[in-house]
């Protein structure tokens, strides 16, 4: 190795030296390449560590992964852990082999957080601003590629970011690639679910796919990454757990004339509510400026469901902006079945002029005027290796392993779920307030009110009139008073969820995070389906207070809204003492509570 | 302090010098200046393993684009996709059968341009950029992908005769940067300061390995060809509507040849079959045979040879240029009464 470095070396300065002598550029080596030439051997050095190689269990293949944080939770590509299911083994450049299990998924965009076990101080990457980066900036890849790290060191691979923002369609399978960066760095099966660093060592992506044409697969130039700041916005929601899907929200855009305009809208959207209509011109998505209508389906691909997104639109001349609820692009049960669909067929190099996904069936000819549809560039598993056996889950991997439907693993989701809910506690535990909660106040415009919440039956005195509420009959039949959305239903179910906590309000999951207005960085949330309504509690991380509630009675309706302020103290406990009940684009009251009386469920037992 | 603080502005200052010849940032600000001259080629094909697309880039101000000749440009209509997004449709000016090069142009001025009198020569071991639509990725408004790599070897095609099929036969740059794809040729070869240097060929398949060499012509092999083109030799046989038909005119039918069968919008115009004893089969023309030119005029079709040769007298000569395999021939028939 020493003899093959020195040899090497020697080689390098004589080029070197006679490169100098040749070229005029190169006056008197200059120190500053030479440094330039140290600071990346380091930057790669440091960049490598954070490397996985992901090995799948029964030899089922295997790829790269990267460590974004000390106590070992790495990223990979869904099509790399897909076939290797909950566990897996991952070696790093420091010699070792982790176990590893799988946290959460995000099928579509082809992204899987898992965790890494054993160690609380792995070295792990930081993350870049993937929108800075530009066509020409150099980059470099580290994996597996051709599962080569048999020594468990990865391989790295140089090259310049070819283009960015670019859409790559879904290639007959739920992955879809939307504002990805695409560039030249020599990416091999294997390398699927590796890091794409820029040039400082921070990581712009991760390796997805790469396009095959005419020849076998294997690098020809051109790899994708999923964009990091992509990741960024589905990582909150990847540690909880679940199966993540992606977003729509029922609007279909066109082009017209250099402008995107809305095409077709349902009316049953959050998008309409909120006022949008046919002909509105989309100015920006999520804080990005649209262009055209390609543009427009890559922002709308980097954003999870259920978050909610700022919106410019234009109409008649006039901007207007608005927030929007984003909608899955699957159901529920669709996406389980799609994610729990038998892997796919490993596609294996085929003659030339064969199409690799049909062989034999012809491709069909473009429409005229229709956009030219390059052959879809394909994910890159592994196959199989045969003869391997699969490895027993060691116990300490068991423990972190919970299989239950609809989730990646259910174990990251309780873990979190229980950690959202006992920082709220620690600030204030209402499991002995089962009593009737009393609550009189004074509204912000005038007019005062009293609220009793009980388990049974909940009633209110508003200035619009006495509103009551039958917890054994439908909640959304229920949504008095009139114009809040159903204001004391959602007080009913907040009183609900703080005195039985989320295991017994009946499954409260956790969703993971998303932005709210008015919660600063991006709020936990727990997710609850009660009588017919789905409710969301909505955490501030910082403070660990319930922040927001909402309370949808019905999906194609605008949610009650509360959002919780002036938390003090009141009997040992946070409470909040400002309400703000918001319906629609509309703020309905501003409630100050004067006067809290919580009783216990011992007392009204007594009663 | 102040002996830190200087070296730290002259590292400073060295850093902005490397900066401007090979840092990142110059690289990306040397993209964004070169993008807007590559554009996107939409034409004929969308059949199996014929993609309807490949590259070019703008050559002068008003319009002129060079680009590979191919069967992508064997189409009524040839849509050019600029970076700002824009469309036009564009006319083919002329080619050059022994480059595989063709001009078109499209309608406007004040496009940005690579200037071919500043184009330089790289020798191997030189760094270069490759700008171009490989897969199509690029639509729109999108910029065209950008590789890096160096030159490898600086050498002639011919010396690979056989191995690899092709009608040129000159110097090349034969790169590491993969260009051998769908939709590069065309494409622009820069050198790392985004100065033209060449112009990624077409695929081009060692027919013994079945291997593909990433390559490109140098501009200064094609800066000749191209004024000619752009001069008007070597163009289409498009003509004014009241060109005057000689009352003979000489046919196919005079000269011996059969064509293919014109089934497609465009049929190449092979040779199907040359009568015995006729002009063609003295001139030793061949089934199988690709009629180019015919008078200097370019005939992509069979329907383009039959219109062409309306315009030809019976007693003149008809000079016809046809590829053979990878050989171009250049034969002159006369028909005798």
């Amino acid at each position: 190795m020493s003899k093959f470095h020195s040899i090497a070396h020697v080689l390098a300065c004589t080029c070197l030296l006679a490169m100098a002598t040749k070229s005029s550029l190169a006056i008197d080596p200059p120190a500053a390449v030479l440094q330039a030439e140290q600071a990346r051997i380091q930057t790669i050095d440091r960049a490598m560590r954070t490397a996985v190689c992901v090995f799948a269990k029964e030899g089922s293949g295997g790829g790269s992964g990267v460590v974004i944080s000390p106590d070992g939770y790495a990223l990979t590509n869904f099509h790399v852990v897909q076939p290797a299911g909950s566990y897996m083994k991952c070696s790093m450049a420091d010699d070792k082999l982790y176990d590893a299990v799988v946290v959460g998924i995000d099928p579509v965009g082809d992204v899987a957080l898992i965790k890494l076990l054993g160690r609380s101080d792995f070295p792990a990457a930081p993350l870049a601003n993937s929108d800075l980066v530009r066509a020409g900036d150099w980059c470099f890849a580290v994996g597996n590629p051709f599962l080569l790290a048999t020594d468990f060191q990865p391989t790295v691979t140089y090259g310049m970011v070819s283009g960015v923002h670019r859409y790559q369609y879904p290639s007959g399978t739920l992955i879809e690639y939307a504002d990805c960066i695409q560039t030249d760095a020599s990416i091999n099966p294997g390398n699927s679910g590796g890091p794409r660093f820029n040039a400082t060592g921070e990581v712009i992506g991760i390796t997805g796919r790469i396009s095959f044409e005419t020849r076998v697969r294997v690098n020809v130039g051109v790899g994708y990454a999923i964009s990091i700041n992509q990741i960024k916005h589905f990582l909150g929601c990847l540690h909880s757990g679940r199966i993540v899907d992606h977003a729509t929200w029922g609007v279909a855009v066109s082009n017209s004339e250099g402008h995107v305009l809305v095409a077709n809208i349902l009316e049953t959207s959050d998008a309409w509510r909120r006022g949008l209509r046919y002909d509105d011109e989309i100015v920006a998505f999520g804080g990005r400026k649209i262009d055209t209508a390609n543009a427009f389906k890559n922002v709308l691909g980097i954003y999870p469901k259920g978050w909610r997104v700022p919106v410019t639109y234009r109409r008649d001349g006039k901007e207007r902006e608005t927030f929007v609820r984003l909608t899955g692009v699957h159901g529920e049960e669709e996406l389980i079945a799609l994610v729990q669909k038998a892997p796919k067929q490993v596609p294996q190099p085929v003659p030339k002029g064969k199409d690799p996904e049909n062989p034999g069936q012809p491709e069909p000819m473009p429409k005229s005027g229709e956009r030219p549809m390059p052959r879809q560039p394909l994910p890159i598993p592994l196959p199989k290796l045969p003869g391997a056996e699969a490895p027993k889950v060691p116990a300490e991997a068991a423990k972190l392993l919970k299989a239950r439907p609809g989730y990646a693993n259910y174990y990251f989701n309780e873990m979190h779920r229980d950690r959202v809910w006992s920082a709220f506690k620690a600030k204030g535990d209402f499991s002995s307030a089962g009593g009737e909660w009393l609550l009189e106040g004074e509204l912000a415009g005038g007019g005062k009110l009293t609220i009793k919440l009980a388990d049974a039956a909940s009633s209110g005195t508003f200035p619009q009139g006495e509103v009551t509420l039958d917890a054994t009959k439908d909640l959304d039949q229920q949504l008095g008073p009139t114009g809040s959305g159903g204001l004391l239903a959602a007080l009913h179910l907040w009183r609900q969820m703080l005195v039985a906590g989320p295991v017994k309000f009946g499954g409260a999951s956790y969703y993971g995070t998303a932005p709210y207005p008015g919660v600063e960085g991006e709020a936990d949330v727990l997710a609850a389906v009660q009588n017919v309504a789905e409710v969301n509690f909505v955490f501030d991380k910082s403070k660990g207070r319930l922040a927001i509630l909402e309370m949808f009675a019905d999906p194609e309706l605008d949610p009650c809204e509360i959002h919780f302020a002036d938390y003090r103290d009141e009997g040992g406990r946070e409470f909040p003492h400002k309400l703000e009940v918001r319906h629609g684009d509309s703020v309905f009251a501003v409630i100050e509570l004067k006067k809290i009386t919580l009783s216990s469920a011992k007392k009204e037992e007594t009663k | 302090m102040i002996g830190f603080r200087s070296l730290a502005v002259s590292l400073l200052l060295a850093a902005s010098a490397l900066g401007n010849a090979w840092g990142q940032d110059s690289l990306a600000d040397i993209a964004d200046q070169a993008e807007p001259k590559t554009v996107k080629i939409y034409g004929a094909g969308g059949l199996r393993g014929l993609e309807a697309y490949q590259s070019g880039f703008v050559i002068s101000d008003e319009g002129h684009i060079l680009t590979v000749w191919s069967y992508v440009l064997d189409s009524d209509v040839i849509t050019i996709a600029l970076n700002d997004g824009r469309k036009l449709e564009a006319q083919l000016v002329g080619m050059d059968p022994r480059l595989e090069i063709a001009v078109l142009k499209i309608e406007g001025t004040d496009f940005p341009h690579f200037n071919l009198d500043e184009a330089v020569p790289l020798d191997a071991g030189a760094r270069v950029l490759a700008f171009n639509n490989l897969y199509g990725i690029a639509t729109g408004n999108e910029p065209s992908s950008v590789l890096h790599g160096i030159v490898t070897a600086k050498t002639d095609l011919a010396a690979r005769s056989g191995a690899y099929e092709t009608v040129y036969r000159g110097p090349v740059y034969v790169l590491d940067a993969m260009t051998n794809n769908p939709g590069a040729p065309g494409g622009a070869l820069t050198d790392r300061r985004g100065r033209l240097a060449g112009i990624l060929g077409k695929e081009l398949r060692n027919s013994h390995t079945s291997t593909l060499l990433n390559y490109a012509l140098p501009v200064s092999e094609l800066t000749q060809a191209i004024d000619d083109i752009r001069a008007g030799k070597s163009r289409p046989a498009a003509r004014e509507e009241n060109a005057k038909k000689p009352k003979e005119a000489v046919s196919l039918a005079l000269l011996g040849i059969q064509l293919v069968p014109d089934f497609l919008e465009r049929t190449p115009p092979f040779v199907e079959g040359v009568r015995a004893g006729s002009p063609a089969a003295k001139a030793r023309i061949k089934a199988d045979d690709l009629v180019l030119f015919i008078n200097g005029r370019i005939v992509q079709s069979c329907k383009l040879v039959n219109d062409e040769l309306m315009f030809i007298d019976r007693l003149d000569e008809v000079r016809l240029t046809i590829q053979r395999g990878q050989e171009l021939l250049e034969v002159t028939l006369r028909h005798e009464d």
